[in-house]
């Protein structure tokens, strides 16, 4: 089953600025892929379209069935809060919340009961090995326990697609390698991932890749046995 | 329709009927979880930014403090005005023979009765000068002429708002007389001294049995000297006729018992009598009050406006300030209506707590400047009511337009900032 679809897509900022250029390819669910390119490829521009925080000029993005086009805020932000999932380079964590609280953040927004939250909360911060850390405040953590956080913020209420933008960048190598290992047991889980990097050795493990350069999609490549298998 | 029939056609009824009673309570449960969903998240950058919170609230109270001050401290110096004008006499009117060469320099023998049956009037007395000599005894003079010994009727204190310092009042036929302020200075006896001391008026010896405070009112009253109207019939041949009679009336019918004062004493000829206010300060006070009210509406008003472009700042700065945290809430699933409610809500919180904050501030302020100045204490309810309420509202003005561009924002562009 497809978790996302984009068919033809095309994204400009002025006539001549064009950003994404006739894209297409479709995420079946459980898939963990890469989408590497260099600085101005479009990648970010994807991920916009893909998270559905921006629209294409032209094409259609079919987001767990359903095409986006023509949907309102409230039914964009409604797909948005139940199925798909953020990571971000900087985490984007409120200082001023615990951990546990964070995770709740990402739960407000779906329609889950107040009183089901916490619990929720715990469950994800359990999934990523912070269950003692729920009470500390992101400024108590590490790098990768915030992204660590995050990953549990964007789980938490089970998407059918996460998507991740560069969620090692801000990290140690060694950081960087347990937040994959955690993206790729998620993976395991069934969880549909894909990852946004610049990081070309990254994406060569990953079981899938696609590659931008200059707003076209010029590779998408499958790894019958990626690296990451392996690990 | 056989029974089964109907049987089952009730069951399905009764279900349906029973889903509804449910849907009802489950959509008001979930109304309720939205708002305080809502006024969690409206609050909750005041609750973890407490300092900065706290400046934003201190700013906002600053403003309506100076709301309630210059809405109070008006109601206070008024209240002090009208305390004042009232201790000077607005509700008291004097009444006086028209001195002229011929006739009537006094007034009728029974001017206290007639007075006192006119209807707004509360309490009247009336005074006689008895043109005689004062003196402190046959050998000490007083230290100037100008002392006047009244007979006195009716009730005195009351109308003239005058205390006794010390003593008794005159009654009866015994010659006795009660001192006033300045009289007792010129006589020498400021204090009323152990043993019974007198003084001589036509060379009859009149114990004094009182002295009295100072009076505002009547100012030519604290160099006289008073005895009651039987002595001065007794001692002094007093004739019966009052030179002066004063009555007090209700504040707010003194304009119209005026004319009727000078019919009742003498109807045959009302124009024989003037009647005066010996404040002449009704007017004044009725000007003053207009003044005051104008120019501190205005005052107040300016001092809300400038507090409402503070808060529509600060709440501005504040989105500049969380773009990030609006473009990552937005792609937690926030709707545009989410993250304008939550932003309206924290500029109506802000200045609810700074209208309550400053609202206190301010009556306390009033409350210390008007003891200060030995003023009433007057902080109008209405005042500290109105100026939460307006704080609120200039709360929801303010935080409209900034909560609207807050949702406006694009979350791609907001997201992309680091």
């Amino acid at each position: 089953m497809t978790a996302l679809e984009l068919d033809s897509v095309m994204r400009m900022f002025a006539p001549d600025i064009v950003a994404l250029d006739d894209v297409s390819f479709a995420i079946d669910q459980g898939e963990f892929l890469g989408i590497i390119g260099p600085s101005g490829s479009g990648k970010s521009t994807l991920l916009n379209i893909m998270g559905m925080l921006d629209s294409p000029n032209r094409g259609t993005v079919i987001v767990d069935g359903r095409e986006t086009r023509g949907l309102s805020d409230r039914e964009l932000t409604g797909i948005r809060a139940t199925s798909l999932g953020f990571i971000f380079q900087g985490f984007h964590l409120d200082d001023g919340l615990t951990a546990a609280e964070n995770v709740c953040t990402g739960l407000l927004y779906a329609g889950v009961p107040r009183k089901a939250r916490s619990a929720i909360a715990a469950e994800a911060l359990a999934r990523v090995g912070l269950i003692d850390r729920m009470h500390h405040r992101p400024q108590q953590l590490s790098g990768g326990q915030r992204q660590r956080v995050a990953i549990a913020r964007a789980i938490a209420k089970r998407p059918a697609l996460l998507l991740a933008d560069e969620p090692t960048g801000a990290l140690d190598s060694k950081n960087g390698e347990q937040i994959i290992e955690l993206l790729k047991s998620l993976n395991d889980e069934g969880v549909t991932i894909a990852i946004i990097t610049h990081d070309s050795a990254l994406a060569a493990r990953l079981p899938r890749t696609l590659t931008l350069s200059d707003g076209k999609l010029v590779s998408d490549v499958r790894v019958p046995t990626p690296a990451l298998e392996r690990l | 329709m056989s029974r089964g029939e109907r049987a089952a056609r009730r069951e399905a009824r009764e279900a349906h009927e029973a889903r509804e009673r449910n849907r009802l309570p489950a959509r008001a449960a979930r109304a309720y979880e939205a708002i305080i969903d809502t006024l969690n998240t409206g609050t909750l950058w005041l609750r973890v930014r407490a300092m900065r919170a706290t400046l934003s609230i201190v700013g906002v109270a600053i403003g309506i403090a100076t709301v309630v001050l210059v809405a109070s401290l008006p109601a206070s110096s008024q209240a002090a005005l009208e305390e004042r004008l009232t201790a000077l006499g607005a509700d008291v009117l004097r009444i006086d023979p028209v001195q002229t060469s011929t006739e009537l320099q006094k007034l009728p023998t029974d001017s206290l009765p007639r007075l006192a049956r006119v209807g707004p009037v509360r309490s009247v007395f009336v005074a006689a000068n008895l043109h005689v000599d004062v003196q402190r005894n046959d050998r000490q003079r007083a230290a100037d002429n100008a002392l006047v010994a009244m007979a006195v009727a009716g009730d005195f204190s009351t109308v003239l708002r005058s205390q006794l310092l010390q003593g008794s009042w005159v009654e009866g036929v015994r010659p006795s007389v009660v001192l006033g302020s300045e009289a007792a200075r010129r006589l020498g006896i400021p204090r009323l001294p152990s043993s019974a001391t007198s003084i001589e008026i036509e060379g009859i010896p009149f114990t004094v049995v009182g002295i009295l405070e100072p009076t505002e009112l009547a100012v030519d009253m604290q160099s006289a000297v008073f005895m009651s109207w039987e002595a001065a019939h007794e001692w002094l041949e007093f004739d019966g006729q009052p030179t002066v009679a004063y009555v007090t009336a209700f504040e707010d019918s003194i304009r119209e018992v005026r004319p009727v004062l000078a019919a009742t004493i003498a109807p045959d000829k009302p124009g024989g009598v003037q009647v005066s206010q010996p404040s002449g300060v009704l007017a004044a006070k009725e000007t003053s009050r207009t003044t005051f009210d104008g120019l501190f509406l205005a005052l107040a008003l300016v001092a809300l406006t400038v507090g409402g472009i503070g808060i529509a700042n600060t709440m501005f700065a504040s989105i500049l300030e969380r773009r990030r945290d609006i473009g990552l809430r937005r792609a937690l699933g926030a709707r545009r209506l989410d993250i304008s409610s939550q932003f309206l809500v924290e500029a109506s919180a802000l200045c609810a707590a700074g209208g309550v904050l400053g609202s206190l501030a301010g009556a306390g302020l009033s409350a210390v400047w008007a003891i200060g100045h030995d003023w009433p204490v007057v902080i109008p309810p209405v005042v500290v009511l109105g100026a939460i309420a307006a704080s609120l509202a200039t709360g929801v003005i303010a935080g409209l337009a900034p909560s609207v561009r807050a949702a406006r924002l694009d979350p791609a562009s907001a997201l992309s900032l680091e």
